[in-house]
């Protein structure tokens, strides 16, 4: 299979990608990893008459610490987080990068293509909405800087305006006696997840949480921020409890479609689940411990 | 659409050898190599990103090469399954596939090959996680996956007592 014919343009730096789009319009695309794209071009779902290859962008790939903030360029690969010592002390960041399809997908997808592509079973939207993110876009205009709270707008589709792109993803790093886990249920490697959940704690002392940010990918048009599960933890100690309280609430709160992949019964379910798991796992990170956690392959 | 697309120029090294040539911007990597450079070593089996066996290095790491563009690599390096060889010495990975029946049709092999020699540059010692987690986006539906472990345990070994 081979894409429909296009143009290809290279650029240079991120002022030559904006102005490429504003000039080629609505039939040009931005190729970043390729690994969402380039699969939907060959099944001729996507036909663009002109590509802008961000490949060749120098210094548009990078995981910078600064002042309390972790900076990644947009063209930074999963595998590249999955590596960085940087991103490896927000564990949560970890299970995401290193749970991604496979190595090869990891080594060419991108953070800003997963953003920009929307897809709802996207891994690094549920994850980086439990931490305060922000995404600075370059446009025509200039530059503008958004929470990723307002990026998504529907399924495949953000706030990006034409000719917009995504130059960093700004994550606040977590302060300390934070800790969070991301799980994520999967057939296979090289398959999106039925459903998974990001769960960020801060504990007060040991037992009570004074702070939570709960996701949920894939079970939803566009990656679901669950407030109800969060308030259900905030402020109070964790106990089987409050912990069941707040799968209860984050089960009520997706809005799954049944698929291939089960049910929306099944789906609800399975959320409460990793939900219960992914609080576990984040409070016994909080407190200093260093838990291993990957994907849930069934 | 326009009619006349123009064709992007690449150079670039495959399996230490150079090229400079012409290309169709929608040509696959895995294409170019199969078809205008007749290094048929690396398959495609599902063209769907999914199976692993169109799987080879650019620049070092492993990139599934039905989902690449070839104008992408320009100016790389590109290793295939016919570079592992070296002098008319199989490497030891084939060598081991070989020894440990680590294939039986073979169609998954010179992926399953890549990967493997992606996982042993990362980590000489790999455990039986790191080698399950090294291959898991390469496919084999013949052999069970265990002789391909004992395979690249056995070329693991041997590398490191090199
Ligand atoms: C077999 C397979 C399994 C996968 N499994 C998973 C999985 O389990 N979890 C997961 O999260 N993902 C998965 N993916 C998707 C993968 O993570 C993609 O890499 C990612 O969704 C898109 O990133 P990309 O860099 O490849 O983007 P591209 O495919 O290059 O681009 C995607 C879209 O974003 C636009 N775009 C790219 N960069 C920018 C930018 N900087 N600013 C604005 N727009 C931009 C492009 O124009 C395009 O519309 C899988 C992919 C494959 C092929
Ligand atoms: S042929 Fe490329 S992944 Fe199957
Ligand atoms: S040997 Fe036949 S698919 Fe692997």
């Amino acid at each position: 299979m081979y894409p429909r014919p296009f143009r290809y343009h290279r650029a240079a730096s991120i002022r030559e990608a904006v102005s490429l789009l504003a000039e080629l319009g609505e039939e040009a695309k931005l190729l970043a990893g390729g690994q969402s794209l380039i699969p939907l071009m060959k099944l001729r779902l996507a036909s663009p008459h002109h590509l802008v290859d961000l490949n060749f962008i120098p210094d548009l790939s990078y995981v910078r610490p600064e002042d309390g903030l972790l900076r990644f360029g947009a063209l930074t690969r999963h595998a590249e987080v999955e590596a960085s010592p940087a991103a490896q002390q927000i564990p949560i960041l970890h299970d995401c990068a290193a749970g991604i399809a496979d190595v090869q997908v990891r080594n060419r997808g991108t953070l800003g293509g997963s953003l920009a592509e929307a897809d709802p079973s996207g891994d690094w939207a549920p994850v980086l909405l439990t931490l305060p993110t922000e995404v600075v876009c370059v446009g025509p205009e200039g530059e503008r800087t958004l929470p990723l709270a307002e990026f998504f707008v529907d399924a495949y589709t953000t706030v990006l305006r034409p000719a917009e792109l995504i130059r960093e993803v700004v994550v606040r790093r977590p302060p300390p006696g934070s800790g969070g886990a991301y799980l994520a249920v999967k057939r296979s490697a090289p398959v999106y997840a039925t459903a998974t959940a990001a769960v960020q704690l801060m504990l007060a002392d040991r037992e009570t949480c004074s702070e939570a940010g709960i996701a949920l990918g894939a079970v939803g048009l566009t990656p679901i921020k669950a407030a109800e599960a969060e308030a259900a933890l905030r402020g109070q100690r964790l106990t089987p409890d409050t912990i069941t309280r707040a799968a209860e609430a984050a089960s009520a709160a997706c809005d799954p479609q049944p698929d291939g992949r089960g049910s929306a019964a099944y789906k609800r379910a399975l959320v409460g689940a990793l939900v219960k798991r992914a609080i576990a796992l984040a409070a016994r990170r909080a407190r200093g411990e260093q838990v291993e956690v990957s994907h849930i392959y069934a | 659409m326009p009619d006349e697309i123009p064709r992007v120029p690449i150079a670039l090294r495959v399996n230490g050898k150079r090229y400079a040539l012409e290309v169709e911007p929608r040509l696959l990597l895995v294409d170019f190599l199969r078809r205008e450079l007749r290094l048929t070593g690396t398959h495609v089996g599902c063209d769907t990103t999914y199976c692993g066996a169109c799987t080879v290095l650019l620049n070092g790491v492993s990139v599934k090469s039905c989902t690449a563009l070839a104008v992408q690599a320009d100016q790389s390096e590109v290793l295939t399954v016919e570079g592992l060889e070296q002098d008319g010495r199989l490497h030891p990975l084939q060598q081991a596939f070989a020894d440990h029946h680590g294939l039986q049709c073979g169609y998954c092999t010179p992926g399953m090959l890549l990967s493997a020699y992606q996982l042993l540059a990362k980590s000489p010692n790999p455990s039986e996680a790191e080698m399950r987690k090294g291959i898991a986006g390469n496919t084999c539906r013949c052999t069970g996956y265990q002789n391909i472990f004992k395979a690249i345990r056995a070329a693991a070994a041997q590398m490191r007592g090199r």
